[in-house]
């Protein structure tokens, strides 16, 4: 890994692309893997600290006394400080574990939203959320009596930021939108929704799950008051994720799920809770997955993700480029440079689910389909998408490939 | 690629393209939609029934090429086909009708007509749905 940066091989954002891909076993398949804004592949380093967990100290947190329940609960909570750094959090108790992003907004919606959110209170999403930055806040306010609200975006797929000061005046409890968008790439400008959200008075919940990997982010800076993302798109394994919230926020909240390791002392008729941010971590957690994500987060900051963003804004461009000189192909979403590594695009004549079968041929990854934002079909008129994305370690030579697979598909289907 | 080639058979694009059977029936006697929640893709389905038999029967939708190619070749079976004898129409007959071999990421599209026509002409006949 140290040697990566410098070498002369590198791309023109200066990651030594060949090098990196040396890291990644999975493209030993000879895929041309352009799916990673669904799940991304993960590096050797991530796999071997698992393994090696699993092999050389294999035991529970937080229970016992011997040498290597000890050793994993100090990897476990190596972790929890390397996330704090990544997103710089005040403090490691305000890093939650959960097993994905989703049950982070759920904690969010479950024990804050119980709490905090009355009849007639005002949500604030936005009409391109992921479904699991929609669905959690559509049970808590059709359980409390509560409105929901969407900003729109506009033609070129970008917020409405008069549509959402316009909301704000209504004094909403939560404003909740993604930091990038998993479907258009969109960039949102998270740190004035933000600001604005909060001299409305406004909680403020960002969706990472497609930013932090690939524009990051400083809790502190953005002033936001949760923020969550998920192991396995960041090159860490699946089944963890994570949350964070603001200490005082987090401390008022009740218990998400109850059970081991939650707890301070446990009576017949009630029970004392633990600490932060145990009070959140019911049960045994992911150990390994954690382990892994650590050594993902490792592995991001090593490579820097001001170069690994510029590798991906000129993969984006390649692709805009390449991709605006096929018939009928139309594409989606805000220039590349307010854009993560995203293109969706369909193709007039050709499903998607029919081109990512074609790719699939062609030894291409695509993802085809909703995205997980029907919301966002409906609103952008169309019943699916195909999407290629971008990480670290694609090259313009897998971009090729998915043009030959286009024409292909559109040969077949002429 | 030749591979391509035979997934795509001419015959199923011909079907995508020029789906037969395809709009809507004024005075159809059931009306159904299904939806394959993993893409959105929607196949309805709109039958005339006479005595006990399927008179005619339109589809509409929106899909890819496998569910409206499945769809529309499932109504060429159907037309004058007796409800009876459309209950048995099975997964493999939708299938064997289709003449590719489905990969298992696809099954739901080649199979979402046969779901419009077990919830909605099985649903008719008053018997229970069976899928899955």
């Amino acid at each position: 890994m140290s040697t990566l940066r410098s070498s002369p091989a590198a791309s023109g954002s200066g990651l030594d692309v060949r090098a990196i891909r040396e890291d990644f076993p999975f493209f030993e398949t000879g895929i041309a893997y352009l799916d990673s804004a669904n799940t991304s592949q993960r590096p050797r380093q991530v796999l071997e600290a698992m393994e090696d967990y699993f092999t050389h100290y294999n035991s529970n947190i937080h229970r016992a006394v011997y040498r290597t329940s000890m050793q994993a609960t100090e990897h476990y909570d190596t972790t929890r400080r390397k996330v704090r750094e990544f997103i710089n959090a005040r403090s490691v108790k305000e890093i939650v574990f959960t097993k994905n992003i989703t049950e982070a907004i759920n904690l969010v919606a479950y024990s804050w939203g119980r709490q905090n959110v009355r009849e007639d209170d005002l949500i604030v999403l936005t009409v391109m959320e992921h479904h699991s930055n929609i669905v959690p806040w559509q049970i808590l306010a059709h359980e409390k009596g509560a409105r929901l609200a969407y900003v729109d975006i506009d033609d070129q797929g970008e917020l409405r930021l008069d549509q959402f000061h316009e909301l704000l005046a209504q004094e909403p409890r939560l404003v909740a939108f993604a930091q990038v968008s998993n479907t258009l790439g969109t960039i949102t400008p998270y740190r004035e929704l933000t600001a604005a959200a909060h001299a409305a008075g406004a909680v403020v919940l960002i969706d990472g799950a497609q930013g932090v990997q690939h524009v990051g982010i400083d809790v502190q800076d953005v002033g936001c008051d949760f923020y969550g993302f998920t192991g396995h798109k960041v090159l860490g394994p699946t089944g963890v994720g994570v949350l964070y919230g603001r200490r005082e926020l987090l401390e008022a909240m009740p218990p998400f799920l109850g059970g081991g390791d939650m707890i301070r002392t446990v009576f017949l008729d009630h029970t004392e809770y633990a600490g932060l941010p145990e009070k959140f971590e019911a049960g045994t957690p992911p150990i390994a997955e954690v382990i892994g994500l650590g050594t993902a987060i490792d592995y991001l900051r090593d490579v820097g993700l001001d170069a690994i963003r510029a590798h991906e804004l000129e993969l984006t461009e390649y692709t805009v480029e390449a991709l605006t000189d096929i018939d009928g192909l139309r594409m989606f979403g805000p220039p590349p440079l307010k854009r993560s590594g995203v293109v969706s695009f369909d193709v007039e004549g050709i499903h998607p689910h029919d081109l990512a079968t074609i790719l699939d041929r062609h030894d291409v990854s695509i993802r085809a389909g909703h995205n997980c934002a029907m919301p966002l079909m409906n609103r952008l008129d169309v019943a699916a998408l195909a999407r290629a994305s971008f990480f670290l370690y694609n090259t313009k030579e897998e971009i090729d490939r998915l043009l030959v697979g286009l024409h292909d598909a559109k040969r077949i289907f002429a | 690629m030749a591979l391509d080639d035979q997934f795509y058979r001419e015959y199923i694009l011909d079907h995508y393209k020029n789906p037969r059977n395809f709009g809507r029936l004024q005075d159809a006697d059931v009306s159904h939609e299904e939806y394959n929640p993993l893409c959105g893709d929607m196949v309805g389905m709109d039958f005339r029934l006479q005595d006990g038999v399927i008179e005619d029967v339109r589809f509409h939708g929106r899909g890819c090429a496998i569910s409206q190619a499945s769809a529309s070749l499932m109504t060429e079976r159907l037309k004058g086909m007796r409800l009876e004898d459309a209950r048995q129409i099975s997964k493999e007959d939708v299938l064997d009708d289709l003449g590719i071999e489905i990969s298992p990421a696809r099954l739901k599209c080649a199979l979402l007509s046969l779901k419009v026509l077990k919830v909605g002409a099985y649903g008719l006949a008053g018997e229970e749905d069976d899928e899955e």
